[in-house]
């Protein structure tokens, strides 16, 4: 291209017209101004660093001890039920004591201890699996509370959070959960899912928000306890101070945050 | 170049047909157009007179303004909303939404009709808030 002084003031005319389209286009099209509108914790929030729980299975002795927190937990979020269990959903739910604890293999131990339902939810882990292992971040290790949260507008169903869970705590929509749900029953402050998520326990972080305890410890008539692991002086740590706790597959480093008293 | 004529006779045909929806509308069928649909407010919604922020920016901004609500309250937890005016709201669709706004046929689906959204709030949400049905 050959280049001479005409064509450079041409070029230099053009970029000027240009430029001095800014102005127009910014009164076109100017992004919109937020105002100063914002979003924070509400008044009534609950406040914790790592939220973690302490369940005494000591003092849930049959499985009409558990129910009632179970069918609390489930009629607060929705949770379908199903009768075929290829489809169950679970968010809180009770298992056998060699399901919940399978490193635990002494021989000869307390009947009474063996026989109890045990009370089975997500661990909250501190070190979460199903976080690395979710290709969208729709599940993530919320850092303002330590919650493991779903996000389901995210959701992919690609379930590798469930494949990676080492707790079975998650489960898929296999059909949609509206099926599953008596419509009168429904908890119209909360929404229900879809099909193709995967759900688990939310630790009731809508719940904290609002200044509640979650669902299944106010049910639990203090036999479970909720509180902030961070905290030095929270009523959890002073259980876990006063008693001797285990958790789920501790060997495996995920740091579960709910813990057991046997 | 001596297809020149057909070129061009080609060209006018093509942009005829291509333009056709245009010059339809407002030559053959003027004043037909579906008309804007009139959103239906509840005595609640009447009463309070505003919505959390000013109605014009309810009215271009909405859904930018429920996308950052699920986003910072999903992923912050940060679910309390304030406004310029400094009044709080529970950012919460169903709950403070649809609390005044509790006719979703008249006021939400009406106009997402109109101009052919269809936002999937409604496979989770529930439309009822108060279970009325």
């Amino acid at each position: 291209m050959e280049s001479s002084r005409r064509r450079f003031m041409k070029m230099a005319g053009i970029a000027a017209v240009g430029l001095s389209a800014q102005p127009v286009i910014k009164a076109v099209a100017a992004a919109p101004t937020n105002g100063t509108h914002s979003l924070q914790k509400g008044p009534k929030a609950l406040i914790g660093s790592q939220w973690a729980m302490v369940i005494d299975t000591r003092r849930f002795k049959t499985e009409r001890d558990v129910a009632p927190l179970i069918e609390a937990c489930h009629k607060t979020h929705n949770v379908p039920h199903f009768s075929d269990r290829r489809h169950e959903i679970k968010w809180l739910w009770e298992t056998h004591f060699h399901n919940a604890f399978p490193d635990i293999v002494n021989p000869h131990m307390s009947e009474e201890a063996e026989h109890r339902p045990y009370l089975v939810l997500c661990n909250h882990c501190e070190n979460p699996p199903c976080v690395r292992a979710c290709p969208t971040k729709a599940t993530f290790k919320r850092q303002s509370d330590g919650i493991v949260v779903m996000d389901m507008h995210r959701c992919i169903g690609c379930r590798f959070c469930m494949a990676a869970c080492p707790y079975g705590a998650r489960s898929f929509n296999f059909r949609d959960p509206r099926q599953g749900l008596v419509e009168k029953e429904m908890n119209p402050q909360y929404p229900t899912r879809m099909k193709g998520v995967v759900e688990k326990c939310n630790f009731c972080s809508e719940r904290l928000s609002e200044g509640l305890m979650p669902a299944c410890v106010e049910a639990s008539k203090g036999a479970i306890v909720f509180g902030d692991l961070r905290d030095p002086n929270s009523e959890v740590r002073r259980v876990l101070r006063e008693n001797f706790t285990i958790r789920r597959k501790s060997g495996l480093g995920t740091e579960p945050c709910v813990y057991y008293i046997v | 170049m001596n297809d020149k004529k057909w070129i061009v006779l080609g060209l006018v045909i093509f942009l005829g047909l291509f333009t056709f929806p245009l010059w339809y509308n407002l030559l053959v069928r003027p004043g037909t157009a579906a008309p804007a649909p009139e959103v239906v407010l509840t005595d609640k919604a009447k009463a309070a007179r505003q919505c959390v922020m000013p109605t014009e920016f309810m009215k271009t901004d909405h859904m930018q303004l429920l996308d950052e609500w699920r986003l910072k309250m999903v992923r912050e937890g940060t679910g309390t909303f304030v406004n310029p005016e400094g009044k709080m709201f529970a950012a919460s669709l169903s709950n403070t939404c649809l609390d005044c706004h509790s006719n979703k046929a008249e006021f939400c689906d009406r106009c997402h009709d109109y101009v052919s959204v269809a936002p999937y709030c409604w496979d989770c949400h529930l439309d009822n808030p108060k279970g009325e049905r």
